[in-house]
């Protein structure tokens, strides 16, 4: 019998919460929950999939396979909540994301594995806060909810393999793909692909995508230098080298290839070294009892999230036996890491995109020209309000690393913003109700 | 539109959109902008999954929704900022 979550009980525990519901999130939860324990698989997104396997499109095989898992494992699924605080050790405090009405919940656990995913990397140009500009993932995310596309002019940008991606799906929606435009220069991309030879998997995948928007000139080495119009988008100017050229349009997808999701991480006192999360061989993170998978370890795509989060489940419920058989496939993996980072790095140039007047900070309409002089994110922020805004930085946070090499500032709890009855009423059980779960629950822990 | 298309409705005028729909995808439907920002400009969605609050709007009466997070129920109340 699959359990259901209940909202009534306003407070659960779990052996093992599993943030996000991605492929990593998937992969976790199913492996730790063969053991027999309790787990809880917590995501913002109402479906899972996260946004790789996002619903609302045709899936890889590879998605189908791990949803029927997930269907058939006892994982209790919180679909629509998101985490805000962390307000003691083993605790998480959620906010429905997915309902009209604010509610929280008080989540227990004994261990946390974190598989947060990523987002778009935005970078600011004049015209990028026009209705109609949105991220490559942004567009196609936009799509699969239900914004219609048939006939639409879409001109698709930035870097990543996300670009081909999300051209060939909005294209297969009946989009009229006007021009895919890669930042990185050719003999990058061409690199890229002799070594993704070793993979035939992935060059099948690329030549299908490639494909399905063949009839769209790929311009690389090539951006969008401003989005024209009055209330929306009407055009957009590219550059290529010396050249530019204006392209009307009714959608620019523009995106810079992927940020990890660290704010969870860094609440919880997570290690970070060079913007992912520390871990070791297990996944595990420098806090104990707390791992993480996918994404936030590195950017390296739906098949080394795979693998990461089989080994995150795995060795968080002691069956290192099984996990070790994963580590070598995953070690070759990461080497995609490294193929993305350097294949994708951005162009120095992309720099100079902003003009004075072009916001940077678009929670505060904070501009490129208020920032120049400040010496850090910190020093902005009290100074400008930039990243101080509902986002908290998510958006502009990547753009000002980029454009004048911030590190983002501390993160405080609510780390998204929560309703004023989420942050004061307390949500907990009664504590008897608590206590005799937690016994429960020492139980079903000793037999690991 | 197949026969089970719910209905919203978006600063009082209704909107029909097929299940599955998110609030932010049936705003932009509408015509309507998401939010006017701090210095008055239309706004509309950039991320489509949650990260940076350009679709936040007042759904059924509650404030700062991220309205491409949340899926349209029949008769949801739906007004941008």
């Amino acid at each position: 019998m699959k359990e259901q979550f209940d909202i009534k009980k306003r407070s659960d525990i779990f052996d093992i919460i599993v943030v996000g519901a991605g492929p990593a999130g998937i992969a976790a939860a199913v492996r730790a929950a063969e053991s027999g324990i309790r787990v809880g698989l917590l995501d913002d997104n109402p479906t899972p999939g996260g946004q790789i396997w996002r619903k609302g499109a045709t899936q890889p095989n590879t998605a189908r396979d791990w949803f029927a898992k997930l269907e058939a494992s006892p994982v209790v699924r919180l679909h629509g909540w998101h985490v805000f605080a962390h307000p003691d050790s083993g605790v998480l405090l959620a906010e429905r994301t997915a309902s009209a009405e604010p509610e929280a919940i008080e989540l227990h656990y004994h261990k946390l594995i974190l598989a947060t995913g990523a987002r778009e990397r935005f970078l600011p140009f004049p015209g990028w806060t026009l209705p109609n500009v949105m991220g490559a993932g942004g567009l196609d995310a936009m799509v699969r909810g239900g914004l219609p596309i048939a006939g639409k002019g879409v001109v698709v940008a930035g870097t990543g393999p996300l670009l081909l991606a999300v051209a060939a799906h909005l294209a297969h929606r009946g989009a009229n793909i006007l021009a895919i435009c890669e930042q990185a220069p050719l003999h990058r991309l061409a690199a890229f692909s002799l070594r993704l030879l070793a993979q035939p998997g992935k060059v099948a995948q690329g030549i299908n995508y490639r494909w399905a928007a063949r009839s769209a000139p790929f311009h690389t080495g090539c951006w969008p230098v401003a989005a024209n119009g009055q209330d929306h988008l009407e055009s957009v100017t590219l550059q290529r080298g010396e050249q530019q050229w204006d392209m009307a349009c009714d959608y620019l997808a523009c995106g810079y290839h992927l940020v990890p999701n660290l704010e969870l991480p860094l609440l919880l006192g997570c290690r970070t070294q060079d913007g992912f999360v520390t871990v070791d061989k297990w996944q595990q993170t420098s806090i104990p009892g707390v791992l993480c998978a996918g994404e936030p370890t590195g950017i390296g795509g739906v098949e080394l999230a795979i693998l990461e989060g089989q080994i995150a489940g795995l060795a968080a419920t002691g069956r290192v036996d099984k996990a070790g058989a994963l580590i070598q496939t995953r070690d070759r993996s990461q080497s995609f890491v490294r193929a993305l980072e350097q294949t994708f790095a951005l162009d120095p140039r992309l720099r100079s995109l902003p003009s004075a007047d072009t916001l940077v900070c678009r929670c505060e309409d904070v501009s490129f020209g208020a920032l120049n002089g400040y010496s850090s994110a910190r020093d902005a922020k009290l100074h400008t309000r930039c990243g101080m805004g509902p986002c908290q930085g998510r958006i502009c946070g990547a753009a000002t690393s980029f454009l004048f090499g911030w590190t983002a500032d501390s993160v405080r709890p609510p780390i998204l913003p929560a309703s004023f009855s989420s942050l004061a009423a307390p949500v907990s059980a009664p504590a008897d109700e608590l206590a005799s779960n937690h016994i429960s629950n020492q139980n079903r822990k000793d037999t690991l | 539109m197949p026969e089970q298309a719910i209905s919203i409705v978006v600063n009082g005028a209704p909107v029909s959109v097929e299940p599955g729909t998110t609030v932010a995808a049936a705003i932009v439907i509408s015509g309507s902008a998401t939010r006017v920002s701090v210095i008055g400009q239309p706004r509309a969605p950039l991320c489509g999954m949650g990260i940076c609050f350009e679709c936040r709007a007042t759904i059924n009466g509650f404030a700062h929704r991220r309205s491409c997070q949340v899926l349209c129920q029949p008769g949801m109340d739906v007004r941008t900022q």
